[in-house]
């Protein structure tokens, strides 16, 4: 038996006219769809443009939605669409140097170490060893400034980097759903995710060792 | 190719463990569950060994804590309004 506030429960009754249910899906989605639209526009008043969009396109939709798919999915698809488009229309110039070097190339950026190779004597053990954080930087780690140093590397990701740390380990959302909302292998999800998350790592480290 | 039979002159093969650099590169496979049994067999046997990359993964697991603190904003009421605005339009326009 489906429970009450489900999301499929939810969107019949929606279906059916009943604007409670709407309402808790807008409510239960819109800080996810406005936190992963950022990705891909400059500005909140542009992310919040896009979550209405993805919103409308919903109730467009609605009545052709099968649920077949999760109901989750298609609505991040259409968010991503959304705000890809709007993205574009006002990109920001991105400098020729970002470009394709986001680890879900061609090349899956395999050739580019997540960790800086000096840190490595040339046999491939470590030279400049990472140091416990367990011990006194965790209690650091719970603060409010560890949480801004890592929001800050996270906006400053490429594009597909940001996508799927933001949706893997800020929403907390499972790998499949991840590939079909971005449209990516397994492999270039993974290869994305650790890039991502290699260069939060290293915000951190450099935060706690000033 | 290694030798079928161990070669008497040498007292041990090298051993096919991973280094650190190869490591740091695999933790996010492993978390997935994307290695094969014999890879993560090596990955496991060189962090039971090896301190200093039990200590990176232990600050990538710490990372993913920090990122998944991170709180997402609520939508602006007056959008939220807008849309249910919307709703009732669209349930008018839907009904027979």
């Amino acid at each position: 038996m489906a429970a009450p506030d489900d999301d499929d429960t939810l969107v019949t009754r929606a279906r059916a006219g009943d604007e409670e249910a709407f309402s808790i899906l807008v409510r239960r989605y819109s800080p996810s769809l406005l936190r992963l639209a950022r990705t891909y526009v400059a500005t909140q008043a542009q992310a919040e443009d896009v979550v209405q969009e993805t919103w409308l396109g919903v109730l467009r939709g609605l009545d052709r939605f099968e649920g077949r798919a999760a109901f989750r999915t298609w609505l991040f698809r259409i968010l991503v669409n959304r705000a890809k488009t709007r993205g574009v229309q006002e990109r920001r110039t991105v400098p020729y140097a970002e470009l394709g070097t986001d680890g879900g190339g061609d090349d899956d950026g395999a050739s580019a170490p997540s960790v800086d190779p000096l840190r490595f004597l040339p046999e491939g053990a470590w030279a400049s060893p990472p140091q416990r954080w367990e011990d006194d930087p965790e209690v650091a780690l719970r603060g409010k400034e560890a949480r801004r140093i890592a929001e800050e590397a996270i906006a400053q990701l490429p594009e597909r980097q940001r996508a799927v740390i933001t949706m893997r380990d800020l929403e907390g959302l499972d790998s499949d759903v991840v590939r079909n909302v971005l449209d990516l292998t397994e492999t270039n999800q993974r290869v994305l995710l650790h890039r991502a998350r290699t260069k939060v790592r290293q915000a951190l480290e450099d935060w706690i060792a000033a | 190719m290694s030798p079928r039979f161990p070669i008497p002159w040498r007292r041990r093969a090298p051993s096919p463990g991973l280094s650190c650099r190869e490591l740091v590169e695999l933790v996010t496979d492993y978390w997935e569950g994307a290695l094969d049994a014999a890879d993560r067999a090596r990955f496991e046997d060189h962090v039971h060994r090896c301190g200093h990359c039990d200590a990176y993964l232990e600050q990538l697991r710490l990372t993913v804590d920090v990122a998944h603190a991170l709180e997402p904003e609520a939508l602006d009421p007056h959008v939220e309004r807008e849309l249910l605005a919307a709703f009732r339009t669209w349930k008018t326009e839907e009904a027979p």
